[in-house]
């Protein structure tokens, strides 16, 4: 086939290049540049001239060289073979990369995102004569343990008849498995293999209002600030405070079908830290290795930036593509403000009129545009499914006023903002209880009264007014000092640093603390509360609070978090008898 | 004719043009010299500057097109003339003849002998840019390094082939402390042999003269290759200096199986050369007017670290850089700290107190300790050791606060048991001499000793049996 120049290089500036002897390059062409076929992307076409974007090292580029188009936009292979596999920013395999240039990455290189060789055993679902749409399923092909593929019919074809099918049987993703007769008279063949544009959202039938909380097994993040499933949210937070690590711990524990990791312009060891560790780590509800439900994208700091910006809308449309097939998908994005940085250099660079710090003015847009493409989804095919995004945001010396932090805020609808303090006394997680918030709380209430005996929603206001109120007594204490509140107000304090250390803390690293269950979760705060409402009837009996606070199981009740397994809850519901009883006994001795 | 014969005959020119001189500058702005009416020069691409005395310097083609090509000169651009300057674009981008031999040599910026003995001639040529490191061919860090200096080894350990930097400030103790690292560091029980790569931006000669002097005195200067671009070198050469350093670096530790420790000062002269240039080139600004890209720049430097799985080398960095006005904020330390993988950050009353070395431990971290420590690599008390220490001494800066508004006799006779701690764990712990190395089971029994001023109740972090086996021993 002859290959098509759609152009000449003018200029080199980095990834951004300005080609000349523009005829009919396409806007969002996806193209490639010079005789070393670097990958780019037009993403501007004016007075015979096209900006491109290139994806990889510019260097050694110079003008005169050939730009080649390839006819279509920039997009993403989807079928079965993606789980499992570690992709660069535009859906290239790492481990192929490293197979063809070793530890360090060559330019140039091109791959398959899927391998076109491998046979797949596909069980058709429907038959000759049965009628199909956009996004129906054909058959099922078991792409891990965990994951049932569901080949699905392309978004592209709207209506027809199946006029041949693929028996049971190995099949590549090449291979057409139906064919599809139209209503015009056309017939299409179809593969389980799709490509699909990585800046257009995948179309749906409908959208769904969220009801179903994302349970991460973090407990400020369940009780506190809970994510639906389809929902969005931003973690935002100076370095060092745990951002990274609380998205690993979602992505290990959260209970979604499948996670999509993205390591967007951060370290390299934290992706090396990720494939370590995954593969071992056994998912508690199906028992098979938590590879086997992600997908992880890698596009380190060090590594080109315009793939960078690539490389969140390569993630999210792998999400949509497993949630058209009907599962709930999480996407983590660490870090959005590193894409957000990414669309201001290449901005720059393009020469485009700077709005906030350098950002382009559509910078707001852009993010609008990412966390749109999250939600819980009536799909095509009457499947439902989800995708929910939880995005790092890294904010310039932790500052949360500045303009990535600021305009994700009006876009997403639930915030965990991390807190310096708590993470420089190492109190991990270090989301803020004052700074936080999630406006899910009332989709997910009746998910959780169901849970708790309907108790869920009025401990959560309890435990929240303690904790605001506690904020006020301490500014008095900084003053005087805790010895000048009276033991009713000092509870307060009590209360709340025991909730801070046995509820609030966790720790990522620990075997049985690392996740909570819901029901633990609920356990947990009622036991504090208990201990709250007891304690304080006691104190105003005159019992002073010293003799509280040292009872034992109030010792017990601070370690419950890491002394309890998770499969013996009924051992909180003991502390917390305990714990009464000895309360009782006390109080009993200063009634009379 | 087709693209291929195209192709070809490119090529075949470019070899031709490569090498071609031009005489006569369009236009010569701070470091970077224009040029018209050029072959087409490759982006990136080493430019030969050659002055009208004759003299050679080393450029970098920063941006390229029909019309102009931008050169930017690392050895700066002071004696050039318009007319008279004349260039030769070499076809490929800027290397460094890299070799063993480098190690016991001052060099320049550039890599080219400073110490007035044989030029050094290098066995491979690499690009000084380097390539991305796949994060699939990496190996996880977790050897333990063990510094000798108790509040590192203890609460924000280093491992090998970590990037761990120094967040310090102008006339702080950093030199020292980094002299210091580089004498004691040693992996137990490990290959421990380190060799040093020393890479000095900016910085006045009696800092370079202090750390030659230090390797002198234990006798590595021999195991150390420094390239020093010093405060009266040209600024620009600063932007280079780094990176020739890591080329070296990859090539002692991937090629050669070695373990290099990189220590790089200063970085904020880095940075601020970098702002120079951007400057120059009316690029849009972002925070204190440093470029948007700086973030990218660093990165490019600090994730030249690691190790690769099945090689036996490593890189591990030490940079060091000094927070302007003591602003952790800043963007130099800020961007920093988002790369790399924790940070020892120093603290100016500290240093007043008599505190060496300055360390406040609360806002410093090291992100990798946690798979580096432990049983069988440090002791199976040092997770939760570490983790109480950080937790009691947070509170003791609660309770000073407190002291200092209401008097300490005031306080709770616990809060004046913390501020015991306090006292103890600063002046004890944290503090020791220039030329103490204490091994890690004399800083673990020491957080001990400062713990056990506490009651036992206090130390919730740590587990029962724990507190058994060493609280108040
Ligand atoms: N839940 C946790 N449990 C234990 N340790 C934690 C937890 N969260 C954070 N940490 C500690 O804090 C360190 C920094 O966390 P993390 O890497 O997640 O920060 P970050 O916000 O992603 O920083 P950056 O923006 O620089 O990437 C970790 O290496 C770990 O030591
Ligand atoms: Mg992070």
């Amino acid at each position: 086939m002859k290959e098509r120049i759609i152009g000449r290089v003018k200029r080199v500036n980095g990834p951004v290049l300005i080609v000349k002897d523009i005829k009919d390059a396409m806007m969002m062409e996806m193209v490639n540049v010079g005789e070393q076929r670097l990958v780019g992307e037009v993403v501007k076409l004016y007075d015979g001239l096209a900006t491109v974007q290139v994806y990889e090292d510019a260097t050694a580029l110079k003008p005169g060289d050939n730009v080649y188009g390839t006819g279509m936009s920039l997009s993403v292979e989807l079928g079965p073979g993606l789980i499992g596999t570690i992709y660069d920013g535009i859906q290239r395999p790492l481990e192929h990369l490293m197979e063809a240039s070793g530890a360090f990455m060559a330019r140039g290189l091109s791959f398959d995102a899927i391998d076109h060789a491998k046979l797949w055993h596909f069980t058709p679902s429907l038959k000759i004569g049965d009628t199909v749409k956009a996004g129906s399923i054909l058959g099922v092909v078991a792409e891990t343990n965990m994951i049932e593929h569901r080949i699905m019919v392309s978004p592209h074809i709207t209506e027809g008849v199946i006029a041949s099918i693929a028996g049971e049987g190995g099949y590549t993703v090449e291979q057409t498995i139906a064919t599809i007769a139209r209503g015009d008279g056309t017939q299409v063949e179809v593969s389980m293999m799709q490509r699909w544009p990585i800046r257009v959202g995948r179309p749906v039938a409908d959208r769904r209002p969220l009801s179903v909380p994302l349970i991460t097994g973090l407990r400020v993040i369940d009780t506190l600030f809970p994510i639906a499933k389809g929902g969005t949210v931003a973690i935002p937070g100076g370095f060092g405070t745990g951002k990274t690590m609380t998205q690993h711990s979602i992505a290990q524990w959260c209970d979604a079908d499948l996670i999509v990791y993205i390591g967007c312009g951060e370290r390299g060891n934290e992706m090396t830290d990720v494939l370590r560790e995954f593969p071992q780590l056994i998912d508690p509800r199906t028992g098979h290795s938590l590879m086997e439900r992600t997908i992880l994208i890698a596009n380190t700091s060090n590594m080109p930036v315009s793939a960078r910006e690539a490389s969140i809308y390569t993630g999210i449309t792998m999400a949509e593509y497993y949630r058209d097939q009907g599962y709930h998908v999480a996407i983590m994005a660490d870090s959005t403000s590193r894409w957000a940085e990414a669309l201001r250099e290449l901005s720059g660079r393009m020469e485009e009129m700077p709005a906030e710090e350098g950002f382009p003015a559509y910078l707001p847009t852009r993010i609008a545009q990412f966390y749109e493409r999250a939600g819980l989804m009536q799909n095509l095919n009457g499947t439902t499914g989800s995708v929910s995004v939880i995005g790092a945001v890294s904010p310039p010396g932790g500052d949360f006023s500045e303009p990535v932090t600021q305009h994700t805020r009006r876009f997403v609808r639930c915030f965990w903002g991390l807190d310096r303090q708590l993470a420089s006394a190492r109190h991990y997680p270090a989301i803020s209880w004052l700074d936080s918030y999630s406006e899910y709380l009332v989709d997910v209430a009746n998910w959780w009264q169901e849970r708790s005996d309907g108790s869920w929603h009025e401990s959560r206001e309890r435990i929240m007014d303690l904790l605001q109120r506690e904020v006020r007594l301490q500014q008095i204490v900084k003053l005087v000092g805790p010895d000048a509140l009276p033991d009713t107000q000092n509870f307060i304090l009590e209360i709340c640093s025991l909730f801070k250390a046995a509820f609030l803390q966790q720790n990522a690293f620990d075997e049985v603390d690392r996740y909570c269950p819901p029901e633990k979760q609920v356990k947990m705060l009622n036991a504090i509360l208990a201990y709250w409402q007891r304690g304080s009837e006691a104190i105003a009996k005159g019992v002073p609070m010293v003799k509280i606070r040292r009872l034992k199981a109030v010792q017990e009740m601070a370690r419950m978090r890491l002394s309890v397994p998770n499969d013996e809850l009924e051992q909180i519901d003991r502390i917390q008898l305990r714990l009464e009883r000895s309360i009782d006994q006390i109080g009993g001795i200063y009634e009379h | 004719m087709n693209t291929k014969a195209q192709t070809i005959l490119a090529q075949g020119d470019r070899r031709l043009l490569s090498g071609r001189e031009y005489r006569g500058a369009s236009r010569i702005d701070g470091p970077l010299v224009y040029m018209r009416n050029t072959h087409p020069i490759g982006y990136g691409e080493l430019v030969e500057v050659v002055a009208s005395d004759g003299s050679t310097r080393f450029g970098q083609v920063l941006d390229t097109s029909d019309e102009v090509v931008v050169v930017q000169v690392f050895e700066g651009t002071d004696g050039l003339s318009m007319p008279d300057t004349r260039m030769r674009f070499m076809g490929e981008p800027l290397s460094l003849a890299v070799s063993e031999e480098m190690l016991g040599r001052v060099m320049d910026g550039l890599g080219k002998s400073r110490d007035g003995s044989t030029a050094i001639a290098g066995s491979v040529e690499r690009d000084v840019n380097g390539e991305p490191m796949n994060p699939t061919a990496r190996e996880y860090p977790r050897d333990f390094i063990q510094t000798g200096i108790s509040v590192i080894d203890g609460m924000t350990t280093l491992i090998q082939g970590q990037k761990l930097p120094i967040f310090s400030g102008n006339g702080l103790d950093h030199n020292h402390l980094a002299a210091q690292i580089a004498r004691q560091a040693k992996v137990l029980g490990g290959d421990s042999e380190f060799c040093i790569v020393f890479a000095a931006m900016g910085v006045k000669y009696d800092v370079a003269r202090f750390f030659i002097d230090s390797f002198e005195e234990t006798g590595v200067l021999d195991n150390v290759a420094l390239f020093l671009s010093l405060a009266d070198d040209p600024s620009i050469e600063r932007t280079i200096t780094p990176k020739t350093a890591l080329t070296l670096a990859e090539h002692l530790a991937f090629d050669k199986g070695k373990h290099v420790l990189v220590i790089m000062t200063d970085m904020t002269n880095y940075c601020e050369s970098l702002r120079e240039i951007a400057t120059m080139r009316g690029e849009i600004p972002s925070r204190k007017g440093y470029p948007g890209y700086l973030y990218s720049n660093l990165a490019e430097l600090y994730e030249r670290s690691g190790k690769i799985g099945g090689r036996p080398g490593s890189i591990t960095q030490l940079p060091i850089l000094t927070m302007p006005n003591d602003d952790i904020s800043h963007p130099v330390p800020d961007l920093t700290g988002y790369i790399t993988e924790g940070q020892i950050v120093f603290d100016r009353s500290m240093q007043a107190r008599g505190i060496y070395p300055p360390i406040n431990c609360l806002p410093s971290l090291s992100r990798l300790m946690k798979d580096g420590i432990g049983e069988g690599m440090t002791r199976s008390d040092h997770p939760h050791l570490a983790n109480q220490l950080f937790a009691s001494y947070s509170h003791v800066k609660d309770v000073q606060n407190l002291a200092s508004v209401i008097g300490e006799e005031e306080l709770t006779t616990l809060d004046q048991q913390y501020l015991e701690f306090g006292t103890f764990f600063e002046n004890r712990f944290v503090k020791q001499g220039f030329d103490e190395e204490r091994s890690i089971d004399e800083t673990l029994d020491l957080a001990w000793e400062a713990l056990s001023k506490l009651p036992a109740e206090e130390l919730q972090r740590l587990t029962d049996e724990e507190i058994a086996e060493h609280y108040g021993k």
